[in-house]
């Protein structure tokens, strides 16, 4: 009965393999904590009815094979059965997905007190912008882009003029303090992905695409794209750091503003450059 | 209750001995442009493993390339994204649907049905010919500057129409051509079966005495009809955008840093006319697996099916359900977040009608006499690897928990494991089933179970493993991780002993293909009906049967599909077509 011994090998061997190998999550660093709970029942529920059914089987493959002690059995249906096995499912179902939606409304329904962050994909590279001492972003177009403004800002916005724009470099976060990371592509498609945040979310150019998180662990993480952008998309890498407070702060005045940076071309252009026409 | 489903009944003579059929007269009218079903469904079958082959060949030099990368210097990131498109594309569309309906829909539907041939023989040989023509012009697109398209298998836009996307100037082109008229093939065929399915049928041949198999590939086919459009107008307006410059898809955007003319297009549009094909497809796939795999385990258990009426229903409802799902692949793509709730709800119900098929097929093998030969034993890989796939769907389905699992290798081990490997055992499992009715010969069982043992146990040592990558962050479509701070460098080793398992199973197919070939002249003669099976396409006078199936008389049908050891009866089976002992008056 080599395929009996085959199945249960298969239940057992992937139940050892799941609490034995050294593969798992990264460690956590934001609040989707019930992310990883609701991941956590279902590895339970599912792995349960997959042992569960690979035994079944390897038991009926031995027992009822030909030959065997059993006589064959005509009995093409049996309410009963087939209704307890329905209900049963049913309610697995539901312990699945009860939790799951319950943290879904969590996630979809930003704080009032998180701050704007928004962050910026082109092929192949990350940018950031932060509110700047109004609290909020000023407003933003693809058509305004060019090779000094590549976030594409309006110049004529007010409220965009004292945003940090941080074009290259690190994104910086604050410990403890939620975020609405608001999330802006100027060419294709883009995912911003850490791993260790749990959140994810698409970047749709010609929309602006979101999600909150609180960072709950210091320490500089790294930002993947996780959606199909072209040939250089496994290298689109970037880094978040989350910091305490003071440190956070310090790094925030290190920063340029739109206005600072504007005026920083304008100077520089009009000390190397040719004059315009 | 039972009786209504099984229970003999009185049934008129057929009235009509023979129909008049289009009969060949030359060589090419009977094995090229034949308007035989049986033929077509063979032409469809070889040109789906043809083709099938170059997407396995694809799979091993991805599978290299994440194993030892750099080693092989062909293979460069866009050659990479190149190879999974087209391995993907390949498996799902021209390989499992062409194969599972063409192929199989071809040869079975009239032969179990008791009918002569297709309604339509005329319009299905055309189906082929087309078939063939976008299996062409996808090929194609492998010999044109820049090669084929490597936006993936999904296609997303902007980025699948614009430069940074190998295949961006010819291959994608010629890649919404080939689907274009791969839906317009499929669309002759798919209404010859309905037709065939709801107006063919031989006398006595209610709708609940039809074999699993016939609902299950009917249903996908009714699916196929109403999805592929989805995918049509999508296919249509991206090539519009790419050789027109229309924007159905496109928003203003800057392009390697050239504002172009696109603008006001919605990306999301796409997934959406995407998925609503997309997600229905995966029941394509799986509803004429799940069919078959019925028909292969009560004849192997030598045992009725369990709870045949729950198993159509089952059928019915998630092929209607499967067009309320879709976007739960579209968790993370930024459509409206409050979508969520209802797909997470549509999904997760989708299990419960899924689950009951499960059940059933095990409780037929309880109380069975199961005879372990090779269509048992690929029809059990099939249940473990299916329930193994359908359970990982409950992560992906419940909104929250597919957050950090989606575009990582989880999802890649996920729909390998449901839609790749379990519905490709049943092929298998199918093929040494009927291969004898096809062929007059039996395939050889050393070879069987070579074959058997090696692809189950290694297609399940790839991608069970391959979630673990997943669930620690690696995202998929990468050609390599990279330095990155959260993947240990014991992942590499599970990433080398994937391809190693990757290698071999392909490998072993070669066993397969060879059994195929070499049984044609050399298997052991099989006669008519050698696995005692109740359905009609094992009661035909010839075998294999000739154009018109049938001979002079029409088979007549008097019992279900499910006839073995019935308490009383003589042998362990009774074909459907078997009138019962005592007529009642």
């Amino acid at each position: 009965m080599p395929i009996a011994l085959a199945l249960v090998l298969i239940a057992v061997g992937s139940t050892l393999f799941h609490t034995l190998s050294p593969w798992w999550w990264t460690p956590i660093a934001s609040n989707w904590g019930y992310i990883d709970n609701t991941l956590i029942i279902t590895f339970w529920i599912t792995g349960t009815a997959f042992v569960a059914v690979v035994l079944f089987m390897a038991y009926c493959v031995y027992r009822f094979r030909h030959g065997g002690p059993e006589q064959p059995h005509y009995e093409p249906e049996n309410k009963r059965l087939e209704w307890t096995l329905t209900i049963a499912t049913a309610i697995g179902v539901a312990a699945m997905l009860a939790p799951g939606l319950f943290v879904w409304h969590q996630f979809v329904t930003v704080p009032d007190e998180a701050t704007d962050v928004e962050i910026v994909a082109r092929q192949w590279s990350w940018s950031f912008r932060l509110p700047g001492k109004d609290g909020r972003l000023g407003t933003s177009d693809v058509r305004n882009i060019s090779a000094e403004n590549p976030l594409g800002l309006n110049p004529r916005d007010p409220l965009g003029q004292d945003d940090v724009v941080i074009e290259t470099g690190d994104l910086h976060l604050q410990i403890d303090k939620p975020v609405k990371i608001l999330l802006r592509s100027t060419d294709v498609l883009h995912n911003f992905y850490v791993p260790e945040f749990r959140g994810k979310m698409d970047m749709v150019p010609g929309s602006v695409t979101y999600f909150w998180l609180t960072p709950t662990r210091t320490g500089t993480f790294d930002i993947l794209c996780a959606e199909l952008c072209g040939v250089g998309h496994p290298q689109m890498r970037g880094a978040v750091v989350v910091a305490d407070e003071a440190a956070y702060q310090t790094w925030l005045g290190e920063q340029r503003t739109f206005a600072e940076l504007s005026g920083m071309t304008k100077i520089m252009k009009a000390n190397f450059m040719p004059a315009e026409k | 209750m039972v009786d209504a489903v099984i229970g003999p009944e009185p049934v008129p003579p057929a009235e009509v001995a023979e129909v008049e059929l289009y009969h060949p007269h030359s060589w090419i009218t009977r094995y090229v442009f034949s308007q035989d079903a049986k033929v077509i469904a063979i032409q469809y079958s070889l040109t789906a493993m043809a083709i099938g082959l170059v997407a396995l060949v694809l799979s091993w030099l991805m599978r290299w390339q994440l194993a030892f990368p750099g080693t092989l210097s062909f293979i460069d990131p866009s050659q990479y994204l190149q190879y999974i498109t087209m391995h993907g594309m390949i498996m799902v569309v021209y390989l499992l649907t062409a194969l599972f309906l063409g192929g199989f829909g071809n040869y079975l539907i009239p032969l179990m049905l008791g009918a002569r041939d297709m309604a339509f023989p005329y319009l299905n040989m055309l189906s082929y010919w087309i078939y063939l023509l976008a299996v062409l012009v996808l090929v194609s697109s492998f010999f044109v500057p820049g090669g084929p398209t490597g936006a993936g298998w999904t296609l997303y836009p902007p980025q699948a129409i614009l430069q940074g996307t190998p295949g961006y100037e010819m291959g994608i082109i010629l890649m919404l051509t080939s689907l274009i008229i791969f839906i317009i093939g499929f669309t002759m065929g798919g209404l010859n079966y309905v037709v065939t399915v709801l107006q063919g049928r031989a006398r006595g041949m209610t709708l609940m005495r039809m074999p699993l198999t016939v609902w299950g590939i009917f249903t996908a086919t009714v699916l196929a009809l109403l999805a592929f459009p989805a995918l049509f107008v999508g296919a249509v307006m991206m090539l519009f955008d790419r050789v027109l410059g229309t924007s159905f898809f496109m928003p203003s955007l800057v392009s390697m840093g050239e504002q172009l003319q696109y603008g006001g297009g919605s990306p999301i549009l796409f997934q959406h006319l995407f998925w609503f094909f997309g997600h229905p497809e995966v029941y394509i796939v799986a509803l004429p697996a799940f069919g078959i795999v019925s028909d292969l385990i009560s004849t192997h258990a030598r045992r009725n099916i369990f709870g045949y009426r729950m198993m159509v229903w089952a059928i019915v409802a998630i092929g209607v359900l499967s067009f309320v799902v879709w976007a739960h692949h579209m968790y993370v793509s930024g459509m409206n977040p409050w979508f969520g709730f209802f797909f997470a709800t549509t999904t997760l119900i989708i299990a419960i009608p899924t689950a009951i098929k499960v059940y059933n097929w095990v409780l037929t093998l309880w109380r069975g006499d199961i005879h372990l030969t090779i269509p048992m034993l690929f029809a059990l890989a099939f249940i473990v690897t299916f329930v193994n796939g359908g359970l990982t769907g409950l992560f992906l389905g419940n909104v929250v928990v597919d957050v950090p699992l989606s575009d990582t290798m989880f999802v890649v081990a996920h729909f390998h494991m449901v839609m790749g490997v379990a519905p490709i055992f049943v092929i298998f499992g199918a093929l040494y089933h009927w291969y004898p009715k096809v062929t007059g010969r039996m395939l050889n069982e050393g070879l069987g179970q070579l074959h058997f043992w090696i692809t189950f146990l290694g297609a399940y040592a790839i991608f069970f493993p391959m979630h673990y990558l997943g669930l620690l962050g690696v995202p998929r479509r990468y050609h390599e991780m990279g330095s990155t701070s959260f993947v240990p460098e014991s992942a590499q080793s599970l990433n080398v002993f994937i391809t190693v398992a990757a290698l071999i199973v392909g490998a072993v197919q070669l066993v397969f293909l060879f059994n195929l070939i070499w049984s044609l002249r050399y298997g052991r003669e099989s006669g008519g009906n050698p696995w005692r099976a109740t359905t009609l396409e094992w009661q035909t006078p010839e075998t294999p049967p000739p154009h018109g199936n049938w001979g002079k008389e029409l088979p007549v049908v008097y019992r279900w599909a499910y006839d073995y050891n019935v308490p009383g009866a003589k042998e362990d089976f009774l074909p459907q077509n078997r009138p019962p002992e005592t007529s009642p008056a």
